[in-house]
């Protein structure tokens, strides 16, 4: 075992809890846990489906949370993990929609709206001004 | 005997939607003695369907496990409360819920509208008797809450998520939002039939928006509170399909709202105004869709066959679709409007409209296409938090820059340069508010940021309405105005500060320990294990304090229910007046350790605070208008320049 | 623009909800989220002995030449008892069946599996989930089947019935 190992292992032995388990548990390092917290208010329980699995008592969503804290902890960026499990799950998993071809509609409806609803304002009014 | 008589009920109540149907559209084409018959019809409607509704809670009170529904979805062992609520906790008995709501608000029309023109009403209790007709016939033919048990059913009891007094609070208001628009719905195809599309009608209509309008906030805003303090996990909007099943009505009711005044007042947006209506109501008529059918994966589903979901679609093609057709054919003999100038009230209703509008839009898009790109290519995808907070958040704060500039504005045509002056006062505010939060809030990020400016912004210009104004003479429902005006800006604050400044701290504790969540600490004394009525608690006693200070206890508990094998966190949550502790006890990991969940929300119940201040304001509009007309019995045309003379600052 | 047509326009979008819908009613969501591993070399993965005597389950297992099966399953799973006498049956056909059990315990595992009988060649406890999320897999029981490369052919989601056999048996023999 190399010392560093050693350190490891003697600091988990002396801390009150011998292995924190992250599917419940913060992380110490406050703005890695924000960024997880905020990546599992993102992804989607596959067990439960309708829930975040920042919201959801199934085990497998705990699975996640665990994983999720510990990759962000050893250094990977959000959307890395977040690219993982899509690579595992799909785009289902993601409640944040990729931007492609076939999610186009989502931001190409509320625009066309935008534009068509305010073009008809815009004529009405300019109309009223003449 | 009682699921019997109910049944019986029903069907009379139906047989009586079909005469006052009938006898309306004989009315309408001549048959004048029909006339008289057609206001009663409704109120022995109503009558029949209350009672209905009354027979179904009595055989949940009483616990008549030969009833089918009762025996799949109640337990004798829950307390009265949950009995009794547990009513409308299914999909048959809601669904009569909603049937019963819409009659009285039919009884409502009938027997207290007296200003809309005689024809008009004819026209709008068919239209009610109508809808009321279509559930009727989907309550009897497909989801007989009174049938008898044929066959053994595991009794399921009430979903324990369920059992809470939420329920008995939130759906029955929910629904007389949704249903209420019924009203609007009814109206404007009573207006398009007799064309009769005017500031008088408008005048009529409003307070039957206002009214179903409250129902809707109040309900949104009690599901909103029941979902954070019961789901345990501390968040208080999933943008979840059935809760935006829920918003796109208000939304559209919201703009509905505005663009009737805008008719009522200065007799413009004649067509759009109908357009909305129409709109609000088939929103609700979308939203028991989603829930009911089954197509969509959401934790407010009920469990349905899609031949349910069929009848609905029906339901739903015939009274939207027939609804539109009549608007595209009718509604180019409406003559156009009023005109009105750029700098105007007119105008910034219009662009408030159009804003709630393309909201709606970017909520109904981000719900229903995940649905339809799997109909038509089988790939899913999920639309959340993200994409919701990334599109409708920017707009409604666009939305909330509108709204301080609109209520500052004259009606018919405004002074730019006077709207400057008027705006100063909000404006300095907005950018103390923002100079603030940007030295004190730390890193904080950009949408809750311009959400705390914005929302300080409109409380500040909110108010600006009643400046240098006689306060005794202020119309009641100018206070209407300025208090739900002032309750959005509350309501974004709450919600900009929850999401900038919560704290949040998961651990996993022992009996002794103490752990730290924001200002707090909070050490564990002890757990102990206590059965309830149809469940077993685990109790975490907790004293938390702040600083030096004194002490308190909180004990949230862990529920296991045996029934169903399902476990719900009750939070423990302490309200102070700068925000709320949210405390959740989970699981025993190893014997002496448990799980806990810890939030520091400051100045989170805002969001609910203005939620209450947003129906309340338009409440008092709803008392102002109502009484204004009653008492004083003016004619509207005068009432009308009135207004325009005192909403002006 | 043209008026009539604007104003129709509120009945075609109402029109295009009620396809959207119809089609939605007609194609029910059918709560499968499928793995995206299909078709992929396997994850990276190591599941420790669960039962004693009897090897645990990794990925180095499975480039040996000979395709098999890997069921994910756990001993609190009622179905996954249904799909037992399946797998036994697969067994004596001559398929090889490695197994993954998920938030299990070895005590319970070996009640479940002196109840039921033991299909498994390999039996890995699956430490926190790591396996089943590497896999892609949402729920138990699910079967992978698995070429002697190491490649994911094909995911079975839910009970192994009696009419999934001769696939899973033709699939087995295809990748030898």
């Amino acid at each position: 075992m190399s010392a560093r190992g050693l350190i490891l292992a003697l600091a988990l032995l002396a801390s009150p809890v011998l292995a924190q388990d992250y599917a419940e548990v913060s992380l110490p390092d406050a703005r890695a846990e924000a960024q997880a917290v905020a990546l599992m208010d993102s992804i989607r329980c596959v067990v439960c489906q309708g829930q975040p699995i920042s919201g959801s008592n199934a085990d497998l969503a705990g699975d996640m949370r665990r994983l999720i804290r510990e990759r962000i902890a050893a250094g990977e960026s959000p959307e890395q993990v977040r690219s993982f499990l899509i690579g595992r799950y799909g785009d289902w998993v993601s409640f944040k929609p990729e931007v492609k071809p076939i999610t186009a509609p989502l931001w190409l409806v509320p625009l066309l709206a935008l534009l068509g609803g305010g073009a008809l304002v815009a004529r009405r009014l300019q109309r009223r001004k003449a | 005997m009682i699921a019997e008589a109910g049944l019986a009920a029903l069907w009379l109540a139906a047989a009586m939607a079909l005469f006052q149907l009938l006898a309306g559209v004989l009315a309408l084409r001549g048959q004048k003695a029909l006339e008289s018959a057609i206001a009663p019809a409704a109120v022995v409607q109503s009558v029949f369907v209350t009672v209905a509704f009354g027979c179904l809670v009595a055989v949940f009170a009483r616990s008549d496990m030969s009833v089918m529904l009762v025996a799949s979805s109640s337990n004798p062992a829950m307390p009265m409360l949950y009995k009794i609520a547990g009513a409308w906790g299914n999909h048959e008995g809601s669904m009569l819920l909603w049937v019963t709501i819409l009659g009285l608000a039919g009884t409502t029309i009938a027997l207290f509208e007296r200003k809309l023109r005689a024809d008009t009403k004819l026209a709008t209790l068919a239209a009610q008797a109508a809808i009321a007709l279509g559930f009727y016939a989907f309550l009897l033919i497909a989801s007989n809450p009174f049938a008898r048990l044929t066959f053994a059913v595991e009794p399921q009891g009430l979903n324990p998520l369920l059992q809470d007094p939420g329920l008995a609070f939130h759906p029955p208001t929910l629904y007389a939002g949704y249903v209420g628009m019924s009203a609007a719905f009814s109206f404007a195809v009573g207006a398009l039939v007799t064309r009769n599309v005017s500031a008088e009608f408008a005048r009529a209509m409003r307070p039957w928006i206002l009214g179903a309008w409250i129902f809707l906030t109040v309900g949104i805003t009690a599901g909103s509170y029941w979902a954070y303090y019961t789901l345990g996990w501390g968040g208080w909007w999933f943008w979840d399909p059935v809760e935006n099943a829920s918003l796109m009505p208000w939304l559209a009711a919201t703009a509905l709202l505005h663009s009737v005044t805008v008719l009522a007042t200065r007799d413009g947006l004649r067509a759009w105004t109908i357009m909305l209506s129409v709109l609000a109501f088939s929103m609700s008529m979308v939203g028991t869709f989603l829930v009911r059918s089954g197509i969509l994966t959401s934790v407010h589903s009920f469990a349905v066959d899609p031949t349910r979901g069929i009848f609905i679609l029906a339901l739903l093609g015939i009274y939207i679709g027939g609804a539109l057709a009549l608007f595209a054919l009718r509604i180019s003999t409406v003559t156009e409007g009023n005109r009105f100038d750029m700098v105007s009230r007119e105008a910034s209703l219009v662009i408030n409209n159009l804003l709630l509008s393309v909201i709606l839009v970017v909520v109904l898009a981000g719900t229903l296409y995940p649905l339809a790109l799997e109909a038509s290519t089988g790939s899913k995808i999920s639309v959340g938090a993200p994409y919701f907070n990334a599109t409708a958040g920017p707009l409604a704060l666009i939305l909330m820059v509108v709204l301080v500039i609109g209520p500052l504005l004259r009606w018919r045509r405004d002074d730019p340069r006077q709207l400057l002056d008027r705006v100063a006062v909000p404006v300095f505010a907005g950018a103390a508010a923002l100079l603030l939060v940007a030295l004190l809030g730390g890193k904080i990020g950009v949408l809750p940021l311009l959400g705390l400016v914005a929302a300080t912004l409109v409380g500040a210009a909110s108010l600006a309405p009643l400046w240098k104004r006689n306060l005794k003479r202020t119309p009641l429902f100018t206070y209407g105005m300025v208090i739900a005006h002032l309750g959005c800006a509350v309501s974004m604050a709450g919600m900009a500060s929850d999401s900038a400044f919560t704290k949040e701290n998961m651990v996993s504790m022992q009996a002794g320990e103490t752990q730290a969540i924001g200002p707090f600490s909070v050490t564990l004394l002890g757990v102990r294990e206590r059965p309830g009525p149809n469940f077993q608690s685990l109790d975490a006693v907790l004293s938390v304090r702040k600083g030096e200070g004194t002490p308190w206890e909180m004990i949230p508990q862990l529920h296991q229910f045996a029934d169903q094998g399902m476990t719900t966190n009750q939070a423990a949550i302490k309200t102070l007046w700068n925000g709320q502790l949210y405390l959740v006890v989970g699981e025993n990991t190893d014997g002496s350790h448990f799980l806990m969940r810890m939030w520091w929300k400051p100045f989170v119940t805002l969001i609910w605070l203005g939620g209450i201040m947003i129906a309340f304001g338009g409440g008092l509009s709803l008392i102002g208008r109502v009484r204004r007309d009653w008492w004083n019995n003016q004619w509207p045309w005068e009432w009308t320049r009135e207004t325009a003379k005192e909403a002006a600052p | 623009m043209n008026r009539k047509l604007l104003l129709w326009l509120p009945f075609g979008l109402c029109a295009l909800l009620f396809v959207v819908f119809f089609a939605g009613l007609k194609h029910p969501d059918d709560h499968v989220i499928a793995s995206q591993m299909v078709g992929k070399p396997l994850p990276e993965f190591t599941a420790g002995p669960a039962m004693p005597g009897q090897p645990g389950t990794a990925s180095s297992d499975f480039k040996d030449g000979k395709p098999r099966l890997l069921n994910i399953f756990a001993s609190w799973c009622v179905p996954c008892v249904q799909e037992i006498p399946m797998l036994i049956r697969l067994k004596a056909a001559g398929a090889e069946i490695d197994s993954i059990a998920v938030h299990d315990t070895t005590a319970d595992l070996t009640k479940f599996l002196s109840q039921n009988g033991n299909p498994y060649t390999r039996i890995g406890l699956d430490e926190g989930g790591k396996a089943q999320i590497a896999f892609g897999s949402a729920g138990v029981p699910e079967t992978f089947v698995v070429d002697g490369k190491g490649t994911i052919l094909y995911q079975h989601i839910g009970v192994v019935t009696e009419e999934d056999m001769p696939k899973l048996l033709a699939m087995l023999e295809q990748a030898k």
